[in-house]
């Protein structure tokens, strides 16, 4: 039981409008219970509350009901056990890229020759060592997108929370990244909770894939996908997951439409 | 055809070509800046020329007894000889003083302000009200309460140009995004120094205009206060051409205060161009 490291039990968020009329449940009773080590992928369709239930696991939003826990303790706000990639990067626009992925070692108070040496081999493992003294708003949304994994695995988080990170990335280098993520994971013995659009990148990744239905989102299948790594995307065995998740999904979208309908 | 060839290798690399092209641009734009002014200056001179009146003096004459003003002997009783340096030199010392006082606690104050709700709730109406008060209203207290003394001219200067700068360094403090906060956050620093990690460097380019704005209103209260609060400098010259009834000198202390205030101006920008280096192409066109 508290060997989980991170629990949700009965978790629901509403964002309350100016009315009553427009108060937006974006979570409702969601229970999920995540081991050390564990990579889980969250799939769902646009809206649905992804981003809504990281935000509450990383400490940015206070949840309306139901409990959280990390390493058996109650999330209260945000910090540095939980690194969060952002689906918009959030970059600070006023350091280079560099000083971006210093930003977490120099809070923490490392030493500046340690703090560079680890800078130096993460920069070397994105592949942006060539760019280290630009800003943010003169790098490619890709390497954007590398700079802000970067910039949280240099502090060896255990959690690592992840929305969409892989979003604005080429077919070669999105690749490329789920291979060192996947292998990272497994040396650092990472937590990770992943959300995605693709059922591809979610099964490829996930120990197990969390499917949501349309808002309010509720976890419909909480699916384990018990293929030995790396995974090759054209076996048959891959494609049946595939289309399993990819039915859950369109039936997902399709009651949403429904509910919408009626509700109209 | 060879000679194509060496024609080319024997042309300026790109660097110098460039600067080739670019030079007569840049002069251009000199000239351009100047051509108002210099058109100005012929229109004054014939006008004075061709129809003379005591009153109105001509630019030779402004010249004439702003070089005494500035290089003339220094007289008992005669402060338009020689007094210049002297005088500029204090304004410069009025401002400097009364705007560092201002810029360091309406930078500090605003970014507590626009950050902590608390305050923000806490004096807002407080600055609000004092803000709606004309800087200038404050002369009587200050003379009364400092004396025909520095500290009244360096309170009005002070207290006048910490509003503008407090009122939109809170602003922006306000607007500082929250995705960014939150990455501070999440990156391991503490609630209490996201002020000064995040909050402090996204208000960084409204800070900046703030201090020229602030700058600015320091000029005029430290001419205002000079012609009523203190002696010497600018504004107590301006005020004492005009009892003497030197519209030439009233003039050349006009332009003198305007060559200060634009310097002061260029050198906040010079500064801001470097903070904000990070810019760069990231706003405007
Ligand atoms: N701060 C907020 N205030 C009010 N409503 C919000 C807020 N943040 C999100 N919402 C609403 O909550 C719902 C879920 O949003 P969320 O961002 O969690 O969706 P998502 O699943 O991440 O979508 P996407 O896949 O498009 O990123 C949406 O309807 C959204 O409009
Ligand atoms: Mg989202």
């Amino acid at each position: 039981m508290t060997e989980n490291r991170i629990v949700c039990r009965n978790l629901t968020k509403i964002f309350h409008g100016i009315h009553a009329k427009q108060d937006v449940v974006a979570c409702e009773d969601i229970s999920i219970e995540i081991q050390p080590g564990e990579f889980v992928t969250v799939i769902g369709p646009s809206g649905c509350g992804k981003t809504s239930l990281l935000y509450m696991i990383a400490g940015f939003e206070q949840k309306t009901s139901g409990m959280i826990l990390v390493d058996g303790k109650s999330v209260q706000s945000p910090g540095p056990d939980r690194a969060v990639v952002f689906q918009e990067f959030a970059l600070f626009p006023w350091l280079t890229l560099r000083q971006n992925i210093e930003f977490g070692p120099r809070e923490r108070g490392i030493q500046n020759d340690v703090m560079r040496e680890h800078v130096n081999s993460m920069l070397r493992t994105v592949g942006l060592t060539a760019a280290e003294s630009r800003y943010p708003h003169e790098l490619s949304a890709g390497m954007r997108q590398r700079a802000a994994l970067a910039r949280v695995l240099v502090n060896e988080p255990k959690i690592l929370l992840m929305d969409e990170p892989f979003a604005a990335l080429d077919a070669q280098t999105r690749s490329t990244l789920q291979a060192e993520l996947g292998r990272l994971a497994k040396l650092l013995n990472l937590t990770i909770l992943f959300i995605t659009h693709s059922v591809e990148e979610a099964v490829l990744l996930g120990d197990r894939v969390l499917a949501m239905s349309a808002r309010p989102g509720r976890i419909i299948e909480d699916l384990a996908i018990n293929l030995p790594r790396p995974r090759d995307p054209t076996s048959p065995a891959f494609n049946e997951y595939r289309r399993h998740v990819d039915l859950l999904l369109e039936q997902a979208t399709r009651t949403a439409a429904d509910t919408e309908t009626t509700a109209n | 055809m060879t000679e194509q060839i060496t024609s080319f290798t024997d042309r300026p690399s790109t660097g110098e070509r460039e600067a080739l092209i670019r030079a007569p641009v840049w002069l251009r734009k000199l000239a351009l800046r100047f051509l108002v002014p210099v058109i100005f200056l012929i229109a004054w001179q014939a006008v004075t020329a061709l129809a003379p009146t005591p009153s109105l003096p001509s630019p030779r004459e402004v010249v004439d007894s702003w070089l005494v003003w500035i290089f003339g002997p220094r007289l008992q009783l005669q402060w338009y000889s020689g007094t210049w340096i002297e005088y500029v030199l204090l304004s410069l010392r009025r401002v400097l003083a009364g705007f560092a006082i201002a810029a360091t606690a309406g930078v500090t104050f605003g970014l507590v302000l626009g950050w902590y709700a608390l305050i923000h709730d806490l004096f807002d109406g407080v600055i609000n009200f004092l803000r709606a008060i004309p800087t200038t209203a404050w002369v009587p207290f200050a003379v009364f309460f400092f004396g025909i003394h520095e500290t009244a001219a360096i309170f009005l200067i002070a207290f006048g140009s910490f509003f503008p700068i407090v009122i939109n360094v809170a602003g922006a403090a306000r607007q500082t995004p929250r995705t960014l906060v939150r990455a501070a956050l999440m990156l391991g620093t503490k609630p209490r120094n996201i002020i000064w990690r995040v909050v402090l460097r996204a208000a960084l380019p409204a800070i900046f205009t703030s201090l020229r704005l602030g700058l600015g209103l320091a000029w005029v209260l430290v001419i205002v206060s000079e012609m009523l609060a203190v002696q010497g400098g600018l504004g107590y010259a301006l005020w004492s051409a005009y009892q003497f009834n030197r519209l030439d000198l009233i003039v050349a202390a006009i332009v003198s205060v305007g060559c200060l205030g634009l310097a002061s101006d260029k050198f906040l920008e010079l500064l801001s161009m470097h903070a904000l280096k990070w810019q760069r192409g990231l706003t405007g066109r």
